[in-house]
């Protein structure tokens, strides 16, 4: 986003969040929103989409989570959920966390700190239950084990020192699940001790929730409940938002181009335009020549003009960075100085010129240009940036052509590495390195699409991972990054940009700016009569 | 009579058999299935878990394997799982039919109501203003895609009454269903009743020359004896098998409708089903579907002998 941008946002920000909290919430009404398509299922844990923690966050809670009340996420934003209070011991590689007492579950049985050991085993695969899918198990690489003290203490045994590991159980992703609920039932009829209890999933049709009247976070939740109607065509579901159907969109379905049209046929709407924290990139199958070959990787990271498709796919509301999400709305991504340092981030005639010698030297020209594909989801949102990215290369003397893929088949496509070029969109847990960096540059993540493994890289990520002077980590990640961009590890395009639309009666919801997964506990917001 | 309806029968046992190995080999033939796509929300492939995800599901078996156990569940009424809801499949798609039911019978009223006398009209008055007017319209209905139509409509609604006939929650009483189904209805229903009217047309303006026609003009019959008694009841054969194969296709048309409209119908269950390659969903709705068709071809067929005392089925 563009800092002028930004501002204006904040002030706006500012003034709707002085009556918010001013008033006096009131209690009642049903929040009414779209969904965009069936959730995969309940289970939070084992999915990797806000299809699912964006209705089914409200079932839970976190051991900490992000405040709901501050529009970032971030180490200093963490605040107490089923914890009361928590503490690191002297060499930094124990966290002991007191718990909540008289916490229930839905179905009544008492919530103790063997339900918070039965989940973290379940995530490290040593429980005698098994998730079916387990998308996030490289975030624990670091935890040795995790021991129930007694009922209302727990403490995580790490390896070696990781501050950003209480971000991670921040996230909206790290709810604490039940040990008397067998995974397949969570991912049907989930149960948890949060605000909200789940009622019933209609496959497309809707999703429903009731306030849960015993919450042990007296006073709340002000909502009686949630109902999320799925609604798959986007024409409809945005009409539907115009007409006063829905209290509010779903998350970042606005696209900037769409924004215009809602607030000119809603102009009382109120649309959080931020961040996504998801990125665009290019994936690179660096095992078929000649991109094997690292000069040719690297002109193509020399021929993407970034601020060409912030420009045309968001209207120029989007932000350059690498891997991170870049200041001022993400925490640890390269500012502007660094950045510019960074290949294919400088002068974009001298870049081009940089990327046409570098083919050359693999032995392509103007008369010798290389035919290849560029591979992506048959969906306009990874469509349109691969034409564009077509249309970039051929700076570079590569003619592309587009091959679109079934939704369906895109992972076992890219798992078995049968694609050149693949045109992606990652979108990031909590704004953290130890997200970003494990999960899609670690040399075996299950997320690592492009099985990037660079062994010196993987111990400065363990590296960072330990530090606690922020200053200090802040500086190697930079290092980390611009790194993986020279390397052309998995090329960003871009980070997206979007927006959540709420009806002006929608009060106490606040969107976090670089994040897109952790602020859907809805337990503060209320309905204006 | 009785010996065509046996045949009839077996035939239909026959194509019913047929449309399951169809649809069954179809399904597999498409590229990935549940567990691709689970992971892919998932944002990752691990083929040990694909692996035992599939065993899971049975979808390791044996295609012939997999089949026969889908046949004789079948055959036993136990339709099986949804893969992506974990409910029993006849749970799924039970409360889904009489909604798509609803739609497309109310769409069938809507193209016969319209349909059948302006055809009538439009023929009796050949070459009039009247009748270039309603080929005009015709040809529309023809010629606009219902998608496009059915956005059209919601977007006028919006416009100009600030709300919107989409489904959000089920309908209190049969006035708010009607309400609610009319404007898909008539949205799908808008091609049907097109069709319907040009081919009354074309068959009224044949019927109209004949000379038992001319007979019963001289005898001093009235125009409305001659033109919805002699006539129309010559002239809609035809029409009556359009009406029948258009109720069989309806279902198609449907699945644009739910959508735009979000009814949680069959029709639009089915393509999503076929996107998460839910096969005992997939299987059994189409089979379902089929069952009608065939059943309905077969009425449409009896329904000649009624209406026409010429044939005669042996």
């Amino acid at each position: 986003m563009q800092p002028k941008t930004w501002l204006a946002g904040l002030a706006l920000a500012a003034t709707l969040a002085v009556p918010v909290y001013a008033a006096a919430q009131q209690a009642g009404g049903t929040l009414r929103a779209y969904h965009r398509g069936n959730p995969p299922s309940g289970s939070i844990h084992e999915e990797a989409t806000y299809d699912t923690t964006r209705p089914y966050m409200g079932v839970f809670n976190n051991l900490v989570m992000f405040d709901q009340t501050k529009d970032m996420e971030s180490l200093d934003t963490v605040v107490a959920d089923l914890a009361t209070s928590w503490s690191w011991d002297s060499s930094k590689t124990k966290i002991t966390f007191q718990l909540q007492k008289g916490v229930k579950w839905h179905d009544g049985k008492p919530f103790t700190a063997k339900d918070v050991q039965c989940t973290w085993d379940l995530l490290q695969g040593k429980g005698k239950a098994k998730l079916r899918k387990n998308p996030r198990k490289i975030w624990y690489w670091n935890l040795k084990e995790t021991t129930a003290d007694n009922d209302h203490q727990v403490t995580f045994h790490l390896n070696q020192p990781q501050p950003s590991f209480l971000a991670l159980l921040a996230s909206g992703y790290s709810p604490v699940y039940p040990c008397h609920v067998a995974p397949a039932t969570m991912r049907t009829n989930p149960i948890g001790t949060g605000p909200f209890k789940f009622v019933e999933l209609k496959q497309n049709e809707s999703i429903k929730f009731v306030k849960n009247p015993d919450y042990w976070k007296k006073g709340k939740p002000y909502l009686d409940g949630q109902e999320f109607t799925i609604v798959k065509s986007r024409s409809t579901r945005v009409l539907g938002f115009v007409a006063d159907k829905f209290d509010m969109t779903h998350p970042n379905d606005i696209t900037i181009p769409l924004l215009k049209d809602v607030k000119e046929q809603n102009p009382a709407a109120v649309c959080y335009t931020y961040p996504t924290n998801i990125s665009y990139n290019i994936i690179v199958n660096r095992e078929q020549a000649p991109f094997d070959n690292p000069d040719v990787r690297l002109a193509m990271s020399y021929a993407m003009d970034r601020d060409a498709f912030i420009k045309i796919l968001m209207n120029g509301e989007g932000a350059k960075g690498g891997v991170m999400l870049p200041p001022p709305n993400g925490v640890w991504g390269m500012p502007p100085d660094v950045l510019a340092k960074t290949p294919g981030y400088g002068d974009k005639t001298a870049d081009i010129k940089k990327g046409q010698e570098l083919m050359k030297k693999a032995g392509f020209g103007p008369d010798n240009r290389l035919s290849a594909v560029v591979s992506t989801r048959n969906v306009a949102t990874y469509r349109d940036p691969a034409v564009i990215l077509i249309d970039q290369l051929k700076a570079i003397y590569i003619d592309a052509e587009l091959k679109t893929i079934e939704n369906s088949n895109w992972h076992a496509t890219v798992a078995k590495k049968d694609y050149q070029i693949g045109m992606n969109l990652t979108g990031l847990a909590v704004d953290d390195p130890d997200v970003a960096l494990f999960e899609n540059y670690a040399c075996g993540s299950q997320r690592n699409y492009t099985g990037y493994c660079n062994k010196d890289l993987q111990a400065l990520f363990e590296k960072q991972s330990s530090m606690s002077d922020v200053e200090a980590r802040k500086k190697l990640v930079w290092e980390i990054d611009a790194k993986l961009q020279a390397d052309v590890a998995r090329p960003m395009i871009a980070h997206y940009n979007a927006a959540t639309c709420l009806q002006p009666r929608v009060q106490g919801f606040v969107r976090k700016r670089n994040g897109s997964y952790s602020d859907w506990r809805m337990e503060n917001v209320w309905l204006k009569q | 009579m009785a010996s065509y309806i046996i045949r009839r029968t077996l035939l239909m046992v026959v194509t019913l058999i047929g449309l399951s190995i169809v649809i069954f080999a179809m399904l597999r033939l498409v590229p990935g299935n549940i567990a691709d796509i689970l992971f892919d929300a998932a944002g990752f492939i691990d083929p040990a878990e694909k692996a035992q995800l599939e065993e899971e599901l049975g979808l390791a078996d044996p295609i012939p394997v997999q089949y026969w156990n889908w046949i004789v569940g079948l055959l036993q009424g136990d339709l099986g799982f949804s893969y992506v809801s974990e409910l029993p499949t006849i749970d799924e798609i039970a409360p889904r039919l009489p909604i798509t039911a609803k739609l497309a019978v109310l769409a069938l009223f809507f193209s016969v109501i319209f349909g059948l006398p302006l055809g009538v009209i439009s023929a009796v008055n050949q070459n009039s203003k009247l009748d270039y007017f309603l080929r005009v319209i015709s040809l529309s209905g023809l010629s606009l895609p219902s998608f496009w139509l059915a956005l059209l409509i919601l977007m006028a609604f919006v416009s100009w009454f600030g709300s919107m006939p989409i489904y959000t929650n089920p309908p209190d009483n049969l006035w708010d269903e009607l309400l609610l189904y009319s404007v898909p209805a008539a949205a799908v229903g808008f091609r049907s009743s097109a069709l319907i009217m040009r081919l009354t047309r074309s068959s009224m303006l044949e019927v109209l020359r004949q000379d038992y026609i001319r007979t019963a003009k001289a005898k001093g019959a009235s125009d409305n004896s001659v033109n919805y008694g002699h006539a129309l009841s010559n002239a809609v054969l035809p029409v009556i098998t359009i009406i029948g194969i258009e109720a069989a296709f309806l279902i198609g048309g449907l699945i644009v409708t739910e959508t735009v409209f979000n009814i949680p119908g069959v029709a639009r269950f089915l393509v999503e089903a076929i996107q998460w390659r839910d096969y005992p969903i997939v299987q059994n709705l189409v089979m379902f579907i089929g069952l009608v068709v065939v059943v309905t071809n077969f009425l449409v067929d009896l329904l000649y002998v009624a209406l026409d005392p010429r044939i005669k089925y042996e």
